[in-house]
């Protein structure tokens, strides 16, 4: 059997949630005969039907709205973003009223929302976010972030599950570069995972940054015989701090590694729950590795300047490693 | 309201000298009596010395790492009455702890005057003020949280911890290099973690090599000489320094002369075979090969006293009792504990006796007295596979066994027929100043001859 990729993981993840449970629909911008933007719906309206695969006006504040509406009523829908960017039109009806539902009325809000996000794909400003740190502030919703394509298949499958708005963050760079197999197993919410062993250093990480990550690992350990675990969060809220103050704990030095800027990126937040949680136990300044505050350049040459590369990842390891 | 000299005790008839490997209490600390007040080292074993009185520590004569003669006074405990400490810490007494605490190197954390202070507060507080005082910039040092942690759960005072060479950047002590330096002073401590056929390839007279027995040391001087990680520059314990003078002193004053004697063990396989189970039962330990060969040697020590003595001089100390060394690898080097009188014991009496100084080896539970005094040593290289080795006599001895591994093999019998027997070769090394090979060989023949013709009724 051939590996599967990322995209089709998702696309595996939807379609199993779909057929075992008919409260589950998909709502977005040309998703249906097009098969979406990205083809992460292909050949689902022949499955499942109009009434189950719905294509949406270009209004992200009425397919969220309708979403949350949908939800309220029974319903489980998933609806796609087309680019992560554009999630920003429908940011009011995801802050303030998916987010809120169930503080105020006890009200379960379970939907999903697809965010194909990120850079490295040339896309330029309007096509490269990462839209994590907007929500990552905000009480009532939930965000993953799979790096794998098992992750991707098994976080969809736990994300509809869920009984909360939970964003699914989902890397367009890594859609067809990264394969493997997939056992269809839900993944729970929450938990993130070692990816690699190692007690000299820690890189803290997520998303399309793991596998930069363990390859810069690898080549640290291959050059200079440093081991590097590196942990993948996996869920970005709520995080598995369990997980991130034992490796602290393990190691002493931490590398914090993510696409999205630095600034009032979600490694701000890991940092602080290691001073709070971990202080005693390190051995090095906390350090992080992010996207330079700037919009994604269109240019490849400046798009490579402003964001981490397994380059960059392995140089800010050295340097974690000489304090 | 008195003062009690803590002296440094006689760990054994034969021990002129002790090693403090560290001090469990700080100037200022309250003790009972009979609390383990330190630890000391003489030769190879460890002890720990109880307080001779209840009261506070008023101060410490003796550092830690330095050797000082048995009787010396290591340290002065106030027996309890009110006030006292703080009175004497403004005369006679800041003069002292100050002077301790400016010689040492480690051990007395937190330096004389934070910890007299502390002294006055309830017991255990001074510790923890000693170490953790260190939160702050030091001695123009900066320690990250995880090394003060890590100091304060190895009792690393600031005065130990400003002696570290640090790896980092700029000088500054890594956990790395901290944990090196535990280590390290755990191993310099007589670490006297033993196994006794353990799989330690060295570590035993004969064999000759020492594995296994440093621990990775950061030496600038070394480090441009030998870059890592091409190269690990590993620092000697102390028990392999003393291994490594004693082996080349034991080659320099005996001239060291080898024999090989093919021995058949097949009457004590086969007696052995058909007690072991039944002895285990019994006695609740395994019967091994070693207590047959000391009672072999022992019967042939009586036939030959020459080889159960020492040099002095021009004369020679012939003695009249047998005390069998039995040579054992240890993580940290060789160790030889001594079974004494085994001139008096039985094969079950030897038998308890080797189980007994392997379990208590183990257990790290040997006091001084058991790897003293032993007139002639048995080293069992065969334990690894080894066939023939040549090892180095313990000195003072004059000669020492060293038996290869066990085999099958097929031999020619006396009746010219070929039978599979189960053969080992014996190695004598002995010094020729005493003994020559008319001497070597027979009493090597002899102990050959008692396995050979091993009694198959012998009761155990």
């Amino acid at each position: 059997m051939a590996a599967t990729t990322y995209i089709e993981a998702i696309g595996r993840g939807m379609r199993e949630e779909m057929e075992r449970d008919s409260s589950v629909f998909l709502m977005g911008e040309d998703i249906g005969a097009y098969g979406g933007a990205f083809k992460a719906t292909r050949g689902f309206l022949e499955k499942f039907g109009p009434a189950r695969v719905i294509d949406t006006p270009l209004s992200e504040t009425a397919i969220l709205g309708a979403a949350v509406g949908a939800a309220l009523v029974g319903m489980r829908p998933i609806v796609e973003m087309q680019f992560a960017d554009f999630v920003s039109c429908g940011f009011n009806q995801l802050v303030t009223n998916a987010a809120t539902m169930h503080y105020r009325w006890h009200l379960p809000v379970p939907m999903v929302v697809r965010l194909p996000s990120g850079g490295y794909i040339h896309g330029g400003p309007f096509h490269s976010v990462n839209p994590e740190g907007w929500f990552f502030h905000v009480p009532g919703l939930k965000i993953v972030a799979p790096s794998t394509t098992e992750d991707a298949c098994g976080l969809m499958k736990g994300a509809v599950r869920d009984n909360n708005p939970v964003l699914y963050l989902e890397s367009k760079y890594l859609y067809r570069r990264v394969k493997g197999d997939v056992s269809g197993e839900v993944v729970e919410i929450g938990k993130g995972m070692v990816r690699r062993p190692g007690d000299d250093m820690v890189i803290i990480t997520y998303g399309s940054t793991v596998q930069q990550s363990l390859d810069a690992a690898d080549r640290l350990a291959r050059e200079e015989g440093v081991e590097t675990r590196v942990v993948d969060l996996r869920t970005l809220k709520p995080l598995d701090t369990g997980l991130i103050l034992d490796a602290v704990r393990a190691t002493g030095r931490v590398l914090i590694v993510h696409e999205d800027n630095l600034t009032g990126g979600i490694g701000g937040e890991v940092a602080a729950l290691i001073a709070e949680g971990a202080f005693t136990y390190l051995d090095a300044p906390v350090r992080r590795l992010a996207a330079l505050d700037t919009p994604v350049p269109f240019s490849p040459p400046l798009e490579e300047f402003v964001l981490p590369s397994q380059d960059k990842i392995f140089h800010a390891l050295q340097e974690l490693r000489r304090y | 309201m008195a003062r009690v000299d803590v002296i440094m005790p006689q760990m054994g008839e034969s021990i002129a000298e002790g090693t403090i490997l560290r001090w469990l209490k700080k100037v200022g600390d309250r003790v009972a009596k009979d609390e383990t007040l330190l630890e000391i080292s003489t030769d190879k074993v460890d002890s720990e010395i109880p307080s001779p009185a209840s009261g506070v520590l008023l101060s410490i004569e003796v550092p830690e790492q330095k050797t000082v003669p048995v009787q010396t006074v290591i340290a002065i405990i106030e027996t309890e009455g009110a006030g006292g400490v703080a009175a004497r810490g403004g005369e006679s007494a800041a003069p002292d702890v100050t002077g301790v605490s400016a010689g040492v190197g480690g051990g007395v954390a937190g330096g004389g005057r934070g910890v007299l202070e502390a002294g006055v507060e309830p017991a255990g507080a001074g510790a923890g003020a000693g170490v953790l005082g260190a939160g702050g910039p030091s001695g123009g040092r900066f320690y990250s949280p995880l090394v003060l942690t890590i100091a304060k759960e190895e009792g690393v005072g600031l005065s130990e911890l400003e002696q570290i060479p640090g790896s980092g950047e700029g000088g500054r002590v890594t956990k790395k290099d901290l944990l090196a330096y535990v280590e390290r002073r755990r191993a310099a401590s007589g670490g006297v973690k033993v196994s006794v056929a353990g799989p330690s390839p060295g570590a035993r007279p004969g064999a000759g090599a020492v594995a296994g027995a440093g621990t990775p040391v950061d030496d600038p001087a070394l480090r441009k000489k030998y870059p890592s990680p091409a190269y690990e520059v590993l620092q000697m314990s102390p028990v392999v320094q003393r291994m490594a003078q004693h082996m080349v002193l034991s080659v320099q004053t005996s001239p060291h002369v080898a024999a090989v004697h093919e021995v058949d063990m097949t009457a004590v396989v086969k007696h052995r075979g058909e007690h072991a189970a039944e002895f285990e039962r019994r006695e609740g330990f395994k019967l091994t090969y070693t207590s047959y060969i000391a009672g072999a040697v022992v019967k042939a020590i009586k036939k030959y006293p020459l080889v159960n003595s020492s040099v002095e001089g021009e004369r020679i100390i012939q003695k009249n009792f047998i005390n069998l060394g039995l040579a054992v690898a240890s993580e940290s080097g060789l160790i030889v504990p001594v079974i004494k009188h085994a001139e008096e014991k039985s094969l079950v009496g030897l038998a308890r006796a080797v189980n007994d100084l392997a379990v208590r080896t183990r257990a790290r539970k040997l006091t001084p007295d058991d790897i003293q005094g032993g007139t002639f040593t048995i080293t069992n290289f065969g334990v690894f596979g080894t066939m023939i080795g040549v090892p180095i006599i313990n000195q003072p001895q004059v000669a020492i066994l060293g038996t290869g591994a066990i085999t099958r093999r097929p031999v020619v019998t006396e009746d010219d027929a070929i039978a599979i027997r189960s053969i080992a070769y014996f190695t004598l090394s002995f010094d020729h100043r005493i003994i020559d090979g008319a001497l070597g060989g027979m009493f090597l023949e002899e102990i050959v001859q008692n396995l050979e013709r091993f009694d198959s009724g012998t009761k155990l």
